[in-house]
C-alpha cells in the first residue's frame, strides 16, 4: 500500500501572517528597530558607559566625541550638568518602552471590557458607554491629558494614566464594532444553543475573533503613548527631572539650543525613530492581519 | 437636510453637557480646599472662610453646584481668572484670534503642500517620487513637533537668522486690532513693514503646527485617489479619450476629496492640541500658551473655562465638517 498522496497542509496562521508581514519592508525595518530598542532597554545598565544621573563636573556641555573638544569618554557629549548623553538616551529607551507598555495595557484592558459590555448588552449600558466615549473624543487628546494631569498633579505615573484615558475611546469603539459584527454570526448562535454562558461567549468565543484590529491599534497606541508622554514631559507635566525621559530631557535642553545643539538633537531623534518604528510596524500588521485591506 | 441638521445638533447636546461635567469635575477633583488658592499665602480666618464658602456656593450639594455652573455657562459666565481678575471668556476672546491665525496658516500650509503631494504620489504610484512622499509623510506623522520646532529654530533663527524666535510681531509695531488676525489688520492699516514682520513671525510656527496635518492629508489624498482610480467610471473616462489631466483632476479628484475633507476637519482637534505645544515654544500669545500658563499658575477657573471653550470650538468645527460632508455626499444625508 503506497500512499503518495500529496499532503498539502495549509500553512499555520503564524506562518501565513509572517509571509504577509515579510513583504512589507518598512514593517520589517520597524520590527528590527523595536527589537534593538528592546535589547537596549533591557540591557541599559550594562550597555551604558555611565550611570544616567552621574554628574561629571569637569565635563559640562561637552560636544560629541567626533567634534573638536569632544572626548570618547562621552560618545554623544554631555548635558549642562555633566551627565553622559548616550547613557541617558539608553536609559530613556527603558522609560519610553515602559510608558508604551503600561499605557497600552491599561487602555487595552479597559477598552476591551467596556467594548464587550457595550456590544453584548446594548441598550442603556451601550448608550452610556458610547456617549461617554464621544465626550472624551470631543476634547483634543493632549488637552484632555493636560487637564487630567492638572488634577492629579504632574508625574510620570499620572501622565500615563491620563494618556491611557485619552486613547481609551479608540479601543472601546473598535471592540464594540468587532463584537457587533461577530455576534450576528452562526457560531455564536450555535454555542448559545449549546448552552455557553455569557462569560464564555464574551471571552472565549467572541473576543479572540475581534483581536486583529485591536492588535493593530495597540501597536499604533504604543507610538501615540510615547509621543504624548514625551510632549507632557516636555511641558513639565510628565516625568520629572532627573528621570531620563526623552521629552523631559528636551525640555531641560531647550535653553542651551544656541550653545549645544547635541543636547537638543539626540533626544528628539530618539523619539522620532521609536515612534516611526512603531508606526511602520503597525501599518505592516494592519496589512498582514486585516484581510479586507490586503493588496 | 434639515432633519440631518437637527439630528446632528441633538447629538451635540449630551456631548456638550458631558464636557461641562468634565470641566466642572476638574475643579472639584483637585484635592484640597478650593479657597486655599484664592486666599494666597496670607490665609483666611475661619469666619471669613465660612462666609466665602457660602458666597461662592461651595457649601451647596454637588448636584446643585453643577446646575448653577451649567446655568452660568449658558449665560456666558465662565468665571474669573484668579490672576488677572478678568472674566475667562474675555481673556479667551482676546487670545483666540492669535490661535485662529496660526491654525489657519498651518492648515493652509498643510493643504497647499499635502494635496498636490498626495495626488502626485498616487499618479506616479510605485516610483521614487511615490516612495519619497510616503516616507516623508510617515516621518511627519511620527514627528515630535516640539523637537521639530527646536530644530527649525536652530536652523532658521539661530544659524541663518532669517526668522524671529518668538512672538507675533516685532515690538516696534502697534496695530489696532480690527479682525484680530495680524496679517489682515496690518494690511488694513496699510503698514507693509508690519505685515512683513507678522509674516516672518508666523512662518515657523505655522510650518511646525502644519506638519502632522500635512502628513495626514498627503497620505489620505494618495490612498483615496488610488481607490477611486480603480473604479469603472474612471476607465470609461479614459476610454472616452479624455486627457489624463482631466480624468484625474476632474473625474477622480472630485470623489477622492470626500474622505480628504473629513480628514482635514478631523485635524482641527490635532491643530488645537498642537497649538498648545507650538505656542509654548514660540511664545505665541494664543489660547494654547494661555492654558499652559494658567495650569502652571494654578489658575483653575481659567483652565476650566479654557478647556470648555476649546472643546466647544472642536465640537462646532466637527459639526460644520459633518454638514459639509452631507452637502458633498448626498449618500450620507439620506443614509438614516
Amino acid at each position: 500500500m503506497t500512499e503518495h498522496a500529496l499532503t498539502l497542509t495549509p500553512p499555520g496562521p503564524l506562518r501565513e501572517f509572517w509571509s504577509h508581514f515579510r513583504q512589507n519592508a518598512g514593517a520589517v525595518a520597524g520590527l528590527l528597530v523595536i527589537t534593538v530598542l528592546l535589547v537596549v532597554a533591557l540591557g541599559a545598565p550594562w550597555l551604558a558607559p555611565h550611570p544616567p544621573a552621574e554628574q561629571y563636573r569637569d565635563a559640562l556641555l561637552l560636544p560629541p566625541a567626533w567634534l573638536d573638544g569632544g572626548n570618547w569618554r562621552f560618545p554623544l557629549g554631555t548635558d549642562d550638568i555633566g551627565r553622559d548623553l548616550l547613557s541617558r538616551l539608553l536609559f530613556g529607551a527603558r522609560v519610553s518602552l515602559l510608558i508604551g507598555c503600561i499605557v497600552v495595557t491599561l487602555s487595552l484592558a479597559a477598552g476591551i471590557l467596556l467594548g464587550l459590555l457595550a456590544g453584548f448588552f446594548r441598550g442603556l449600558i451601550d448608550t452610556l458607554i458610547m456617549r461617554l466615549m464621544d465626550i472624551l473624543l470631543a476634547l483634543p487628546s493632549l488637552l484632555l491629558a493636560i487637564a487630567i494631569v492638572a488634577v492629579l498633579g504632574p508625574s510620570l505615573n499620572n501622565a500615563m494614566i491620563a494618556i491611557a484615558v485619552v486613547v481609551l475611546p479608540h479601543y472601546v469603539r473598535l471592540t464594540r464594532a468587532a463584537v457587533l459584527s461577530e455576534i450576528a454570526k452562526d457560531y455564536v448562535m450555535a454555542s448559545q444553543v449549546a448552552g455557553a454562558g455569557l462569560l464564555r461567549q464574551m471571552f472565549v468565543n467572541v473576543l479572540p475573533n475581534c483581536l486583529a484590529p485591536l492588535i493593530v491599534q495597540a501597536t499604533l497606541g504604543f507610538s501615540a503613548a510615547i509621543l504624548d508622554a514625551a510632549a507632557l514631559g516636555f511641558l513639565g507635566l510628565g516625568a520629572q527631572p532627573p528621570t531620563p525621559e526623552w521629552g523631559t530631557m528636551l525640555a531641560d535642553a531647550r535653553q542651551f539650543i544656541q550653545r549645544a545643539w547635541w543636547v537638543v538633537t539626540f533626544p528628539g531623534l530618539a523619539i522620532l525613530i521609536t515612534v516611526l518604528a512603531f508606526n511602520l510596524m503597525g501599518d505592516g500588521l494592519r496589512d498582514a492581519l486585516d484581510p479586507k485591506l490586503k493588496r | 437636510m434639515l432633519l440631518f441638521l437637527l439630528r446632528r445638533l441633538g447629538l451635540l447636546v449630551p456631548t456638550f453637557l458631558g464636557v461641562t461635567a468634565i470641566a466642572f469635575a476638574l475643579i472639584h477633583l483637585i484635592p484640597g480646599d478650593p479657597l486655599e488658592l484664592l486666599a494666597g499665602e496670607r490665609g483666611i480666618d475661619p469666619e471669613r472662610h465660612a462666609r466665602m464658602l457660602h458666597e461662592l456656593g461651595f457649601d451647596q450639594p454637588l448636584w446643585r453646584q453643577y446646575l448653577d455652573y451649567i446655568g452660568a455657562v449658558v449665560q456666558g459666565n465662565l468665571g474669573t481668572s484668579l490672576i488677572t481678575r478678568q472674566p475667562v471668556l474675555d481673556e479667551f476672546m482676546t487670545l483666540f484670534p492669535a490661535t485662529l491665525e496660526l491654525s489657519l496658516a498651518a492648515m493652509l500650509f498643510a493643504v497647499l503642500l499635502g494635496l498636490p503631494a498626495g495626488i502626485l504620489a498616487a499618479v506616479k504610484r510605485g516610483t521614487v517620487l511615490d516612495h519619497t512622499v510616503i516616507g516623508i509623510s510617515l516621518t511627519g506623522y511620527s514627528m515630535p513637533i516640539f523637537w521639530w520646532a527646536l530644530l527649525l529654530i536652530l536652523l532658521f533663527s539661530v544659524q541663518l537668522g532669517w526668522t524671529p524666535v518668538s512672538g507675533r510681531i516685532a515690538v516696534e509695531f502697534y496695530i489696532e486690532p480690527v479682525t484680530g488676525l495680524l496679517l489682515i489688520d496690518t494690511l488694513l492699516a496699510g503698514d507693509y513693514e508690519a505685515f512683513r514682520s507678522a509674516v516672518r513671525h508666523l512662518i515657523l510656527p505655522a510650518i511646525v503646527l502644519g506638519t502632522i496635518p500635512l502628513a495626514v492629508i498627503a497620505r489620505m489624498t494618495r490612498s483615496a485617489l488610488l481607490e477611486v482610480i480603480r473604479e469603472d467610471y474612471i476607465r470609461v473616462a479614459r476610454a472616452k479619450g479624455l486627457s489624463p489631466l482631466r480624468v484625474i483632476g476632474v473625474h477622480a479628484l472630485r470623489n477622492a476629496l470626500i474622505p480628504v475633507v473629513t480628514v482635514i476637519g478631523l485635524q482641527v482637534g490635532t491643530l488645537l492640541a498642537g497649538a498648545i505645544l507650538t505656542e509654548t515654544l514660540f511664545a505665541w500669545p494664543g489660547i494654547g500658551k494661555w492654558l499652559i500658563d494658567s495650569i502652571n499658575r494654578r489658575d483653575y477657573p481659567a483652565v476650566q473655562g479654557g478647556i470648555l471653550l476649546v472643546a466647544s470650538v472642536v465640537m462646532l468645527v466637527n459639526l460644520l465638517v459633518d454638514l459639509l460632508y452631507g452637502l458633498i455626499n448626498p449618500r450620507i444625508r439620506h443614509a438614516h
